[in-house]
């Protein structure tokens, strides 16, 4: 039978049925700060350990300062996080690279760097942007703390099947349009909820030509649109970043490991529960306007108005959103003032994102009443960034560069928003609240957010790359 | 796990779609290292009209006495969408929610919901609307809610409701997922026998 990339995963890891349930493998299990010392907890009170020390990859990266080394720099509540970690990492034989250490980052950042990712793995973290990892071909999703404590004892989840949705990309990117831009398109396109109980499949030609850190931003916001994972088979362009990373692996194994990549595809005739396709040419640099990602326009549409929204449900949050971000229909972004600008988060602060940032940093200073934020995903990104003179850029045109971490994508350091701030931010969520109590965030790629620093307002990144 | 078959209690609205986990307990409350404690900063940004918690907000629904004592909590569409942070249905249990009925919720959260046997249920968009008149009706009206019948009945409103058979034997038995697993355990040890070793 015809089978999708989905299935072919699934089935390849399918341990027990149990009652109308898959008893489902975890090749890889990724883990913080955050979401963990419950789950360690819970397994030490029963006396259980870690099955699989080994298929588990720790870092530090939500509770940590982007300032300071210093594990207490955030105060003792999120110090103690961190050194909870660090004994339990310890007590269980885990690998964690700590804050300071030279592979340290972003965990959906670190981790591919390490290797530590393949094609046809399946792989979890207790935390929703998971679905990054779907980048290689690997079924990847967000659990919850409970589910950490179930993979640390039996390295398997007990998991009933997704549907298949199709996301068919086709045709040229035009310029200034970036990989961000396609997932806040297709957000727009399906709605907060939209793929929510689907598994995606992103293809098409305009997918298949992006670089491994664009599919990594396609699938991290898979969950933004209520999906459980998404993912992108996996091809040469996979291979290549793979090959001798520090996990990948080795010599003969290689080969054979290829070998079995190469199956991992969508069968032609395979069955799709649902397909969507955009064309690229359709696509501009997107800015989210409201509180959930799916509300979204192009850089030179106006402010939507509640009544163009036919859905009840919609129109409603559509109000409650404008109230929010103190934004009335009509507006136009490019109007619209911005008081900070973040330059990060498991979405965007890959080295790409921050050469994209620079080459329209370099073509100004960041306005006076901005305070513009680079956060590198990892101290990886942060080293490759210095070496290319990156760092540079951004403070000479006043930019602050910072170490790596999750930071203001969602503010658990003191890379906090005030009331009424207005951030253009190259993160993954626009919830109210999300950057601080009363904040507003507009999400953009990383060359938008460059260009409203420098601009003070929401900017046409195209405006630049025509120059 | 603490067993549950049939809840009665009194609800709460709150009558917005896509409530999602930063509003339900937001990320200065996530640096605990237990599971307790949480219920205090629920739904933060809207209980309270100040950042230290002093002066709650009297026009949000959870903080009005004729909702006081609630354990019924209904919403509507995409309920705990976002981030998977567990702490939201800890935030939930510890201020006294039990059962949840949406419209429709988030995956993570559905299943974290039924990891702490808290109860998430899933009615029609028109079944909600009426569950939302009666409590605007009679902010003291009771609801009940079988699970082994499958049914949640509030006056003369009675609605059935699905829900996948383990999840609803885990929670009527109060099972512990961990040890159930184990018990496949010569199967996972059989397919980790059969892993090639670059995996």
């Amino acid at each position: 039978m015809a089978k999708t990339l989905y299935d072919k995963i699934w089935d390849a890891h399918i341990v027990s049925q149990v009652g109308a349930d898959t008893l489902l493998y975890i090749d890889r299990h990724l883990i913080h700060e955050v979401t963990t010392p419950q789950a360690f907890a819970g397994l030490n009170d029963k006396g259980r350990k870690v099955r699989c020390p080994e298929k588990t990859v720790a870092t530090m990266d939500h509770s940590i300062s982007t300032r300071s080394l210093a594990l207490d720099a955030c105060g003792p509540a999120n110090q103690l996080q961190l050194q909870t970690l660090l004994q339990n990492c310890e007590d269980h034989g885990i690998t964690l690279y700590p804050v300071g250490h030279q592979k340290q980052g972003i965990i959906h950042v670190m981790a591919p760097e390490l290797g530590a990712i393949q094609p046809g793995h399946t792989v979890v973290c207790g935390d929703s942007h998971t679905a990054t990892h779907g980048a290689f071909g690997a079924l990847a999703f967000g659990i919850g703390t409970s589910e950490v404590e179930h993979v640390f004892a039996t390295q398997t989840l007990r998991q009933s099947k997704a549907k298949n949705l199709k996301v068919e990309v086709t045709g040229k990117l035009p310029l200034g349009v970036t990989a961000k831009d396609i997932i806040l398109a297709i957000i727009g396109e399906l709605g907060h909820a939209g793929a929510t109980g689907y598994v995606i499949e992103y293809c098409g030609d305009t997918i298949a030509a992006l670089s491994m850190e664009e599919r990594m931003t396609i699938c991290n916001m898979s969950i933004e649109g209520g999906a459980k994972a998404g993912l992108v088979a996996p091809d040469q362009t996979t291979y290549d970043y793979i090959k001798g990373r520090e996990k990948a692996p080795q010599a003969a194994d290689w080969d054979e490991a290829v070998a079995y990549w190469d199956t991992l595809f969508s069968d032609s005739d395979a069955h799709f529960d649902r397909t969507v396709t955009l064309q690229a040419k359709d696509i501009k640099p997107q800015v989210t306007w409201g509180t959930n990602p799916g509300q979204v326009i192009g850089v030179d549409d106006l402010i939507p108005a509640p009544t163009d929204f036919a859905d009840p449900v919609t129109r409603e949050s559509a109000t409650k959103a404008l109230k929010y971000m103190d934004l009335a229909p009509g507006q136009k972004l490019s109007d619209l003032e911005v008081s900070h600008v973040f330059i990060g988060s498991c979405t965007n602060s890959r080295i790409e994102d921050l050469r994209a940032a620079a080459s329209v940093a370099k073509r100004g200073h960041v306005a006076n009443h901005v305070m513009a934020i680079i956060v590198p995903g990892s101290a990886a990104v942060k080293q490759q960034a210095e070496q290319e003179g990156l760092d540079q850029i951004f403070l000479d045109a006043g930019f602050e560069w910072r170490l790596p971490g999750c930071s203001m994508c969602l503010g658990m350091n003191d890379d906090l928003l005030k009331e009424g701030d207005r951030c253009a931010s190259t993160s993954n969520r626009n919830f109210e609240g999300r950057q601080g109590r009363g904040a507003r965030t507009h999400l953009v790629s990383p060359a938008m957010a460059a260009a409203a620093a420098i601009n003070g307002k929401f900017t046409d990144v195209r405006q630049f790359e025509e120059q | 796990m603490q067993p549950i078959t049939v809840h009665t209690g009194t609800m709460v609205p709150l009558d917005t779609a896509n409530i999602d986990t930063d509003q339900i307990i937001p990320k200065q409350f996530l640096t605990g290292v237990t599971r307790q404690g949480y219920g205090k900063h629920l739904f933060h940004d809207w209980r309270y009209l100040d950042q230290h918690e002093q002066v709650l907000n009297p026009e949000f629904n959870l903080n009005k006495p004729e909702y006081a004592g609630a354990s019924v909590l209904i919403t509507r569409e995409n309920f705990g969408c976002g981030s998977s942070r567990e702490h939201a249905p800890w935030a939930l249990m510890d201020f006294g929610i039990q059962v949840i009925i949406a419209t429709s919720f988030a995956d993570i959260f559905y299943g974290n919901a039924i990891n702490n046997s808290m109860l998430p249920i899933r009615l029609a968009s028109n079944e909600m609307d009426q569950l939302f008149a009666e409590v605007a009706q009679n902010s003291s009206a009771l609801v009940t809610i079988d699970l082994s019948l499958q049914t949640v009945v509030c006056g003369g409103l009675e609605f059935s409701f699905e829900i996948a058979p383990h999840h609803k034997n885990n929670l009527i038995k109060g099972l512990d997922a961990i040890g159930q697993t184990l018990e496949h355990g010569d199967k996972i040890a059989a397919y980790e026998q059969q892993l090639a070793s670059w995996k």
